[in-house]
């Protein structure tokens, strides 16, 4: 549904107008019905979501939320369901229009969806039940106490009479909008959907191919684009012959397109513009082109990890600083080192970069598979010359996000592109172009030097970390570990001397944020080290970590970030649990347990493998979870097991690496994701809590890395302190 | 270019096309069936999966040309309804998150089902080894095949 502030000013003048009700995420805040608040000054950005009530009772949530597989848009219709009084079924999630002026706040990421909606799509959805129930109250001249909203309707049970949302929304609408700070909430008790696995909305439509997702956009008379991107990053043609490549049929056009700097860092390069995908990539095959590839050409991984390597031994920036380490490590009954080293990573979404853009003089037509479509826009626009509120943005399904799609680049090169075709086209990705051209998950090295006691207890924690740094890719003035050390300086165990410490190092490499970002290589680094503590102190790892999960009887978080201690211990004590920590394995077999808090929400995990020789398999991985509040355990579940199996991925066979310049790996031969027989099965164990909800996308990941390598060393004694894993004979 | 003559789902179509196109951008870019997936290009991820007389096959390494009369059959003809056994299963064990991959994975699954009703896990394995879900759904792809194969795929 279109959103028109002024249409509904008009309000009910309007036919079919309903009950149109904004609200804010996260702050918790409802701030009115929309007819009541349009009469005074607007702000700037009004609301991040509007529910609509619809003359026929159904229930409209207009959200700028994009749908990647997390089942957001199930999630958040049982959410308003809950608290509206409807069923389920009457509650529809639509895709919000590209408006920023309209929606204040339009991306998808950081496990966020859940967590910013939760409270104020409850408080919403328990106004419209409440303005129902008043309205029906007068209606009936009746005491409101004497009336129940269930189901879409109010019944009032003395006089057995009911009335259905539709017929009530006419004067509910008229009625001031209650205070949503006291709107009167369901208990939890009663609860019909929040806490309940349903069945996903988006499913049917993905089994049967009707699902569209970015490269699915067929418009009438679309035109394919493929782009010649020079391999070397920063590097660029200079010149290029494309007699060869316009002979072949389909081919329609070959132009170039200029890099574009911050922000969206495209590459450029010669584009190929052709009647079907496939004479696009055959047309660039048969490009003949000259690359000047600039002066990142020297860069190569083996340089990287020997930067990265002497930038861990040097004093860094001090992130945390407790007690004093230096004289604990110069005193420590038992001193422990390691140095953990963590690879460039791609996302690799099953389905590769894409948009379709069409402009038409004054305004442009975007179908963009986006995590942030109000980013695609301005980008859009920025590139064609127009102001943003001409450029349609259409978030589409889209094959896996990750992070990878909140990036401007192939929307800045698809704008390039369609401004000279000026027909609708699609720009198209190659798994190859893909692969090479990411966002990569930063390299990252970490020395660690610890102590334990002559009782067993861990005395001084020191972590020295560098980083390919993202914010140094985006920004050479901001604080370079500002998205790097999260999750290392929350370090949770109670050590009397922490310092964790951060140097960057320069590449050409582009980077970005990875499923669960700076927790997959700090998580890793944090569980696999403290493990070796444990082993150090001839400690039981779980019993270890445990003695060290304290919390104080008047803890209180000092910021979100802040990990308590007590949930921690919580989820270590259900995985050890339920994976039967202290029952004995054969030999050759071993458990390693890890547990880790990021995006608000606590994991534990324990993995079984069996190792024989270099070669180890996992026989089992098992998962504890308290991510608060549970809304829609099925996608709990789920998104435990994708996560896991993304981070396994990582720990077990990926790895980016740059020779000359360029990045190695071109498709899923070199860049191989798990298959199925080698997916371990994984138990997925959930807390009950009343905490708020934290995020569920991307926490399950950091623990599973570091669970298989602390069982590794379980099962044959050795420690593998390198991504991916290999065993050393 | 050539003027190729395909059965797709029970339906003939007439292209006229370079004969060493894939088959994958035939259905896609020509026909508009847009349910089988591009993935990589090279036969390495299994999303754009489709069955030749039954057998399932990469749509990307298939030419055009070398269909012959065989029949083609897409996620489309499946079933549009979703009441094969394959896609009741996957609803019933919510198998897919992004669902990209999904088209080829059940492509497969009922490839499978079709000669062996009753596979092992390692049967499963063999036969879905070619098909990457980024997602990681495999323990539920595995558990759906398993389900549909006790309710007679």
């Amino acid at each position: 549904m279109a959103i028109n502030r002024r249409k509904f000013v008009a309000g009910s003048a309007v036919a079919g107008a309903g009950l149109l009700i904004g609200l804010r995420f996260s702050g918790g805040l409802l701030i009115g019905q929309e007819s009541d608040r349009a009469k005074k000054k607007a702000p700037a950005n009004p609301f991040d979501a509007y529910i609509h009530v619809k003359p026929d009772g159904k229930i409209s949530l207009i959200v700028a939320k994009s749908e990647m597989g997390q089942g957001i848009k199930t999630g958040l219709a049982m959410i308003l369901a809950e608290e509206a009084g409807v069923d389920f079924n009457s509650v529809s999630v639509e895709q919000a229009e590209t408006r920023p002026d309209i929606y204040a706040h339009m991306g998808t990421g950081g496990s966020g969806s859940t967590m910013e909606n939760f409270m104020p799509l409850r408080r919403a959805g328990a106004t419209v039940r409440e303005l129902m129930t008043t309205a029906a109250a007068a209606k009936w001249n009746v005491p409101k106490k004497e009336c129940e909203a269930k189901k879409g309707s109010v019944l009032h049970e003395k006089s057995s009479r009911t009335a259905s949302y539709g017929e009530l929304v006419e004067a509910a609408k008229k009625l001031p909008v209650p205070d949503p700070e006291k709107v009167e909430l369901k208990e939890e008790a009663d609860f019909e959907f929040i806490g309940h696995a349903t069945p996903r909305v988006d499913i049917p439509a993905k089994i049967n191919g009707s699902a569209q997702f970015g490269l699915d956009v067929r418009v009438p008379e679309m035109l394919f684009a493929v782009v010649a991107r020079c391999p070397t990053f920063g590097g660029k043609h200079s010149q290029f012959d494309a007699a060869k490549a316009k002979a072949l049929s389909g081919v329609l056009d070959v132009f170039e397109i200029p890099a574009m700097g911050h922000g969206v860092f495209t590459a450029g390069g010669v584009v190929v513009v052709a009647d079907s995908t496939w004479a696009a990539m055959k047309g660039r095959d048969d490009l003949q082109i000259t690359w000047d590839h600039g002066t990142a050409a020297s860069e190569s991984s083996t340089g990287m990890y020997e930067a990265l390597r002497a930038a861990a031994q040097k004093p860094g920036k001090r992130v945390r600083n407790d007690g004093n380490v230096d004289a604990v490590l110069a005193n420590g009954a038992k001193k422990v080192e390691a140095l953990y080293e963590l690879p460039l990573l791609a996302h690799a979404t099953m389905e590769p970069m894409n948009i379709t853009v069409h402009t038409r003089g004054d305004n442009a037509e975007v179908w963009a598979p986006t995590q942030s479509p109000d980013w695609v826009q301005g980008t859009v626009a920025q590139v064609l010359g127009l102001r943003p509120d001409k450029v349609n943005v259409h978030t589409t399904y889209m094959g896996g996000g990750f992070g990878r799609r909140y990036m401007a680049d192939f929307p800045a090169e698809a704008a390039q592109i369609a401004k000279k075709v000026g027909k609708p086209v699609q720009l198209v990705w190659s798994r190859e172009d893909d692969m090479t051209h990411d966002f990569y998950r930063p390299a990252t090295c970490h020395r660690f030097q610890g102590a334990v006691d002559a009782n067993g207890r861990p005395t001084a924690w020191f972590h020295t970390m560098a980083s390919t740094s993202i914010r140094g890719f985006w920004d050479p003035k901001a604080a370079p570990e500002s998205q790097e050390v999260g999750g290392a300086k929350e370090m949770p165990y109670a050590i009397p001397n922490v310092r964790l410490e951060f140097n960057p190092v320069a590449s050409a490499v582009p980077r970005a944020w990875w499923r669960s970002v700076e927790n997959s290589f700090n998580g890793f680094a944090v569980e696999c080290f403290i493990d070796e503590l444990a082993a150090a102190a001839g400690k039981d790892p779980f019993e270890f970590r445990r003695g060290l999960l304290v919390k104080p009887a008047n803890w209180k978080p000092k910021n979100e970030d802040d990990v308590d201690p007590g949930r921690l211990r919580g989820v270590l004590e259900l995985a050890a649990e339920k994976s039967g920590w202290s029952a004995p394995l054969p030999k050759g077999r071993g458990r390693g347990i890890a547990a880790f808090c990021s995006f608000g929400s606590y994991f534990a995990e324990v993995a079984e493998v069996t190792v024989k020789g270099t070669d180890f398999k996992i026989d089992r991985m098992v998962a504890a979870v308290d991510c608060g509040q549970i809304v829609n355990p099925e996608s709990v579940r789920s998104q435990t097991e994708g996560a896991i199996i993304y981070g396994l991925s990582a720990a077990l066979k990926n790895e980016i690496t740059i020779k000359n310049g360029a990045v190695e790996q071109t498709n899923f031969d070199g860049y191989d994701p798990l298959r199925i027989g080698e997916a371990p099965p994984i138990e997925v164990h959930l807390t009950k809590s009343k905490e708020d909800p934290g995020g569920m996308g991307e926490p399950a990941l950091p623990p599973a890395a570091p669970a298989v390598a602390n069982a590794i060393f379980a099962a044959c004694g050795q420690r593998v302190r390198k991504l991916p894993f290999q065993l050393k004979a | 270019m050539a003027a190729i003559h395909l059965v797709i789902n029970d339906s003939p179509h007439e292209v006229e096309i370079a004969p060493d196109t894939p088959l994958l951008w035939v259905l896609r870019d020509k026909l508009n069936m847009t349910g089988t997936k591009y993935g990589c290009g090279m036969g390495l991820c299994g999303a754009c999966t489709v069955h030749l007389d039954g057998e399932a096959v990469r749509a990307c390494q298939t030419a055009v040309s070398s269909v012959g009369t065989k029949k083609i059959t897409t996620i489309e003809g499946l079933s549009a309804d979703n009441s094969h056994p394959v896609q009741r299963a996957w609803i019933a064990e919510q198998v897919p998150q992004c669902g990209y991959c999904q088209p080829g994975q059940i492509m497969s699954a009922a490839a499978l089902l079709a000669k062996t009703p009753k596979p092992t896990d390692d049967q499963i394995d063999t036969a879905m080894v070619g098909n990457l879900c980024r997602c990681g759904m495999y323990q539920r792809i595995r558990r759906a095949i398993h389900r549909a194969a006790g309710e007679g795929a």
